[in-house]
């Protein structure tokens, strides 16, 4: 590392405005949940709410009529559901790579946006949670890919990667979940503190599990929390790995590929920091919390894409390079196929938002711009979304047999199905907004005392 | 008792159950009991199961011979039937139109059986009769004036025979017969003579004759052909010239295709026998092998009679024999009925109204029929423009007899008694001779009274007899006093765009357009289905500035149609193809184009209208994109070098792996199937015996355009320079199955016998299985798919198959339902299943015999036989999934 003197004016830049106590930083946070139900957020949540029933139409229709209701078919026998479930759960990964890998790291800048990428994280590990069940020809069974003693003496068939999806993600939600709220506790503690109605207090009191400030409770908080920590940072790799894996076990040209788990990974932190960009820019506008959220976060988080997308654009190259090398002529003809064929235009644009677009990150002036940020993010999350229809739609197409090649249109419940969960992901945050301190209150404060700030 | 394990009232009297209290629970029980009674009871006298008849046993089919009659010549069938109930159709082995084997069109002739669309009632100018009151009706026709009959072509002894003593009867009485398919039936001049057997040749050259495709006898050549090129092991098999416009499946097999248009033929007919040596190489080459080769020259049904004639003289063959009299034609029914003559007329069959020559104006005349009436299976247009409407009996509910192109007869049974009330045609002429009680049986019965009781047992048993009546090569009419109309002038020069018509090879002639078996049916070379095409080729697409899916408008004689264009690599130029039979909802009709000048092809102006209309295909792609899918080599070099077919590709060797050997248990007989590709014709049987045999579901041409259709065999075609190959696609049952590693709850799995096994009840449709299978033979229930299976269809299924409902996935088993009957068998008798005693639906129906399967661990079984040919090979053998299924490559002559 190089000396701090050195480092760019905006990596030195305060990770809190000067001048902030702790009195000032309860306040400001605190203050959110417990004021008045703003118009901007009644309007932002009816939209989402309407996304959200577009949801539940959705997959309402679905089980009524089944998945012939999309443009699935044979040979694309994938379609929206896996890239939505993909592209969901490598959002979530932004989430625990921040919490819990940036904690273990000891990277301070994370205490300003930690709370707010796990829940992010966990709502999108819910939507993404959602479409493998739905996708199923028979979503009424699902718990047959559960390993349960049953009368048959059945098994899951533990060599499926989606047997492993099902460990992957469950394990996963399980640990965001107990991670945010262990966070979230004396927060909580704080709001049940704060609030001035009865009921209010009542609610917070009970989510606060009796949460008393004392050293105890402390001790052991910090103890657990950094447990989780060490706990939820392998699976930031592992559960991309195991989604990549069902994918790369296959024998399909196009997925049979060794570079998928890194690539993946890589892949999600991408998109997921890209999302946590298009959600934390609006709403620090919106609620004035520049003071909290500064430059020098936006820089770090820009910095982290780039690097990550780095890895990502290298990916897209050893993919087209090993195509060739190998010297399979299905390979290549897949390679050749993506690049030229019915689906090159959706290659190319995901080159463009994934590659090129995100290379304005390389200018300072873009990571701590927060309109220039948000556009890039925006770029990325699509390209993210195209680069798995790529993977899925487009090896699928054509793969070995010419006589069975064919192609996908999406129908209007793909897209429905689509926006729906996106209704649902922004149902969810708005309400979190709406009801929980979504900076981490303790945190801030704690920076507030080590950047100087007054204790009262 | 007061042990709380039993609640209140479950096993012990209530208490204090007063006689009051008594009283009244007694009367709600009779009255609740009365309720369950109000539930519709069969008006017929039940009569229970007490005695068991003989014979039938739920879950053991009985099987039955009769035949299939198209084009007036009977096909023998074999049809299984589960408690009274025909579910499937197999060929007949002893009959010489089918030898065991069947077409589609015999397969989904058992789907139209249970057809809840049929006509169920007499209808009298739309509203519902009675057949007693069009018998009465009929009657006084027929004591008042001259009656005239219209059927279609038939070859049955005892129809005949009925028609013959009831014009003794009624001396005015007429009879004409039609047919789309055979121009003759039109002028009432002598059938075309095809020669019946191909057993001789060494070259055949085929001049726009669809052998394998087309005519009653073509089961009998693919099967001759076929036994001669099966493994190419002795000298020279037989060689196979074609020219044709279209690209049938003859001209797919041809070792040497030639594409010229239909009006060119007899030029090219002429340039044959005087042995010009001059012209295209194929011409040079035909001239050559007829000069030092047994050759035989046969020219199509289509080319007019001057071509037969001219190749009558070149060479004598044996040609089809005809009933010694035959009816008058169509073209002398309709002048007369123009002319006013025929104040009554009866039509059985068929739908002229539609199907006739256009310009003789044929259903104009039949509005001005005082009196007509249609017996047919639906009451279609003809019968909408006739007074009656009679509901026919199916051939499968019915007591006929029909001959075989050879002249040999069955006497068809019937199956079941008649669904919907249907009578047959020898019901209808008993009932016109004043014998309304008369049944098919009774009719059929005396007039074979020559055979006696055991003669009669034995001919219905084996569905074959041979029939010592007169039949003759030069049939005189006899049933009218009507001279056959000459033959128009064919127009012989062509200058602009030629248009030839082709029955339908799913639909034939439009009969079965209401089969959706035989809708959804992929056609051989276009794989479209539910719907037709304007085929042409590819310059001549350029010319006109269409491409595939622009619609055309055709025109010709002062009429019009539009249709989709599809491009066909092969077709040859200035010239398109319209199949026959569409129409409605699904493809166009091109009989509006077909006229008295122009019965098979005559000049035509296609014009570009700018609309688009979706072709429904199964196969997308016809380009085998380099990669050796179909191995094809020439005969010198596979004489040459004998692995040139397995040089194609490198599998990789059976130890090439980490992994021990399975720990599974391993039986003795290891199923394996080999497909022959020198001998596959492509003719679709084997898709329908699969979907007949499988309860494999129709999804319509919404879904098929989707790409969601279900059948579990396809057939793939490819385009290769000139050729074109077949490549029948079943589940491969690969030992290193990729579907079964992937399936998260083991719905695909191995089993002892090395069958890859689809537990339907396990499965919960992730489709990661499909993703993974590199054959994509895979099929899922992506919606749905058996609601449209309404009483009586639920009757066709196979009681012995799982109808699978929404969200599971299906494939190819082998026909494990045949394999489990054939073991339990084998049990019984304590032996392992013997070679060939399993038979696959597919393979069973194949006329080419192509498909074989067995034990591939018995070195002596046929299968092993195959497989240990140099022709041999695995497709995508280098994805080490090594499939039970292989091919063998395709050897052609140079």
């Amino acid at each position: 590392m190089s000396d701090a003197s050195d480092r760019p004016a905006a990596d030195a830049a305060p990770l809190i405005a000067p001048g902030e106590t702790w009195r000032s930083v309860t306040e400001q946070i605190g203050g959110i949940p417990l004021s008045k139900t703003s118009r901007g957020w009644l309007f932002g949540f009816a939209v989402a709410f309407a996304g959200l029933m577009l949801f539940f139409l959705s997959v309402a229709w679905l089980l009524l009529r089944g998945v012939g209701i999309w443009g699935i078919q044979i040979p694309v026998a994938w379609g929206f559901a896996i890239i939505n479930f993909v592209w969901w759960i490598g959002i979530g990964h932004a989430g625990t790579f921040i919490s819990a890998f940036l904690l273990l790291m000891a990277h301070e800048w994370r205490s300003s946006i930690n709370r707010f990428a796990e829940a992010m994280t966990l709502f999108a590990v819910a939507c993404a949670g959602l479409f493998p069940l739905l996708h199923l020809g028979r979503p009424w069974v699902f718990y047959w890919m559960l390993p349960y003693p049953d009368t048959m003496g059945l098994w899951p068939q533990f060599r499926s990667t989606l047997v492993w999806d099902v460990f992957a993600v469950g394990t996963y939600l399980l640990v965001s979940l107990l991670f945010f709220y262990l966070g979230l506790l004396p927060d909580l503690a704080t709001m049940r503190d704060l609030a001035k109605k009865r009921w209010k207090k009542r609610l917070y009191g009970l989510f606060a599990l009796g949460w008393r400030n004392s050293a105890v409770h402390w001790q052991r908080q910090q103890k657990l929390y950094l447990l989780l920590a060490g706990l939820a940072t392998p699976l930031v790799v592992s559960v991309h790995s195991v989604v990549s894996f069902d994918f790369a076990i296959t024998i399909l040209p196009g997925w049979h590929s060794t570079i998928f788990p890194p690539y993946f990974v890589a892949g999600a932190l991408f998109s997921g920091f890209a999302m946590v960009l298009n959600i934390i820019l609006p709403v620090r506008k919106v609620y004035g919390l520049e003071n909290l959220i500064t430059r020098r976060h936006l820089n770090a988080l820009g910095c982290v894409m780039l690097t990550v997308g780095t890895i990502v654009a290298y990916s897209y190259f050893t993919e087209a390079l090993i195509a060739w090398y190998s010297g399979h002529s299905f390979e290549i003809y897949m390679m050749r196929n993506r690049m030229l064929g019915n689906f090159a235009p959706a290659y190319w644009f995901l080159i463009l938002c994934n590659v090129v677009v995100p290379q304005a990150l390389w200018s300072r002036r873009v990571r701590t711009h927060a309109g220039w940020l948000f556009l890039v993010a925006a770029f990325i999350n699509i390209g993210m979304w195209l680069e798995r229809f790529v993977i899925i739609i487009q090896s699928l197409h054509r793969d070995f047999l010419p006589s069975s090649w064919g192609s996908f249109g999406p129908t209007f419940w793909d897209w429905a199905t689509l926006a729906g969960s996106l209704g649902l992901f922004f149902a969810l945050l708005f309400l979190f907004i709406r009801f929980l301190p979504m900076i981490s209150i303790s945190e801030v404060k704690e920076l507030a005392g080590k950047e100087g700030g007054r204790e009262n | 008792m007061n042990s709380p394990e039993f609640p209140p009232g479950a096993q012990e009297w209530p208490r204090g159950l007063s006689r009051r209290k008594f009283a009244r629970l007694a009367a709600a029980s009779a009255a609740l009991a009365g309720t369950a009674g109000c539930t519709r009871q069969p008006l017929e006298k039940i009569i229970p199961y007490v005695k068991q008849p003989e014979l039938v046993v739920p879950g053991k089919p009985l099987y039955f011979a009769t035949a299939m009659v198209l084009e007036g010549l009977g096909r023998g069938i074999i049809v299984e039937s589960h408690t009274g109930r025909p579910t499937k159709i197999e060929g007949n082995p002893d009959h010489p139109a089918s030898l065991g084997a069947t077409d589609a069109f015999m397969q989904a002739a058992v789907l139209e059986l249970y057809d809840p669309n049929r006509s169920k009632s007499v209808r009298h100018n739309g509203s519902d009769s009675t057949w007693a009151m069009f018998e009465t009706a009929i009657r006084e026709r027929l004591e008042s004036g001259p009656v005239f009959l219209l059927t279609e072509k038939t070859t049955s002894p005892a129809l005949i025979d009925q028609i013959r003593r009831l014009r003794e009867t009624f001396p005015e009485f007429r009879w004409h017969h039609y047919d789309p398919l055979d121009f003759s039936t039109v002028t009432g001049g002598p059938p075309p003579q095809v020669p019946i057997t191909l057993d001789d040749a060494e070259v055949i050259v085929a001049l726009d004759a669809d052998l394998f495709g087309e005519g009653l006898a073509n089961l009998a050549h693919i099967r001759t052909w076929a036994r001669q090129r099966h493994l190419w092991e002795n000298g020279q098999p037989v060689k196979l010239y074609v020219a044709e416009p279209d690209v049938t499946i003859t001209g797919a097999m041809a070792d040497h295709r030639l594409p010229m248009r239909a009006s060119e033929i007899a030029k090219l007919a002429e340039q044959i026998i005087s042995g010009v040596v001059e012209g295209p190489e194929w011409v040079r080459k035909v001239v050559e092998d007829l000069r030092t080769k047994r050759g035989l020259l046969v020219a199509g049904p289509r080319q007019p009679a001057a071509v037969h004639e001219m190749i009558r003289r070149f060479q004598e063959t044996d040609r089809q024999l005809s009933e010694s009299e035959i009816p008058g034609g169509l073209a002398a029914l309709t002048e007369a009925m123009r002319g006013g003559e025929v104040e009554t007329l009866l039509v059985f069959g068929g739908n002229p109204a539609v199907n006739a020559p256009v310009d003789l104006g044929f259903a104009e005349a039949l509005k001005g029929v005082p009196f007509s009436a249609h017996l047919s299976l639906y009451e279609d247009q003809t019968s909408g423009l006739c007074q009656w409407h009679l509901p026919q009996a199916h051939f499968l509910e019915t007591w006929s007899d029909i001959r075989a192109f050879d002249g040999r007869v069955t006497i068809m049974q019937p199956l079941i008694e008649p669904l919907y009330g249907g009578r047959s045609a020898h019901e209808l002429v008993a009932a016109m001779s004043g014998d309304a009680e008369r049944r098919g049986y009774g009719v059929l019965r005396d007039f074979w009274d020559s055979l006696s009781e055991e003669a009669w047992r034995t001919a219905l048993a084996e569905g074959v007899f041979e029939d010592p009546r007169s039949r003759s090569a030069t049939p005189s009419p006899a049933f009218n006093d009507a001279v056959a109309v000459p033959d128009p002038e064919p127009a012989d020069q062509i200058t602009g765009l030629e248009i030839s018509f082709r029955a339908d090879p799913c639909l034939h002639d439009g009969r079965f357009a209401r089969n959706s078996w035989l809708q959804e049916l992929p056609a051989p070379l276009t794989k479209l289905t539910w719907g037709n095409a304007v085929i042409m080729g590819s310059a001549t697409a350029g010319r006109l500035g269409v491409e595939n899916e622009d619609v055309v408008e055709l025109s010709r004689a002062g009429r019009s149609v539009r249709g989709p264009v599809m491009i066909l690599p092969g077709h040859v130029e200035d010239a398109v193809t319209v199949h026959l039979g569409h129409g409605g909802d699904h493809g166009f009709d091109a009989y509006p184009l077909r006229t008295m000048d122009a019965f098979w092809f005559g000049d035509v102006l296609v014009e570009k209208t700018g609309e688009k209309q979706r072709l429904i295909t199964t196969q997308h792609h016809q380009d085998m994109e380099g990669r050796h899918l179909v191995r094809h080599a020439l005969a010198e070099d596979y004489r040459a070098k004998p692995s040139v077919i397995q040089d194609m590709g490198h599998p990789p060797a059976e130890d090439e792996t980490f992994y021990p050997p399975s720990p599974l248990p391993v039986s003795d007989q290891q199923w394996g199937m080999a497909i022959n590709l020198n001998t596959c014709v492509g003719c679709n049987a084997c898709i329908l015996a699969c979907q007949a045999e499988n309860n494999i579901p129709v999804v319509g041409p919404e879904q098929v355009a989707l790409g969601r259709e279900m059948h579990w065999i396809r057939i793939d075609t490819y385009f290769e320079e000139s050729r074109v190959h077949f490549q029948p696609v079943p589940c491969m049952h690969c030992e290193n199955a990729p579907c079964e590693l992937v399936c998260p709850v083991a719905a695909t799995v191995h089993d002892s016998e090395g069958l890859n096994v689809q537990v339907y009840n396990r499965c919960i449709g992730t489709r990661y299985c499909s993703n993974n299978c590199p054959y994509k033979v895979r099929r899922f229930n992506f919606l749905e798919y058996n609601t449209g299976v309404v009483p009586p269809l639920n009757l066709q299924k196979n009681p012995n198959v799982t109808v699978r409902s929404r969200g599971v996935m299906e494939k190819c088993t082998y026909c494990v339902q045949r394999i489990s009957a054939a073991r339990i068998e084998a049990k019984k008798e304590d032996r392992s299943v013997r070679d060939g005693e399993i038979v696959p639906a597919c393979a069973q129906a194949c006329p080419a015999e192509a498909i074989v399967f067995g034990d591939i661990n018995d070195p002596e079984s046929e299968v092993s036989k195959w497989k240990a040919s140099p022709l041999n090979y695995a497709l995508l053998g280098e994805t080490n999934v090594r499939p039970r299924t292989t091919y063998l490559g395709k050897i052609t002559h140079g």
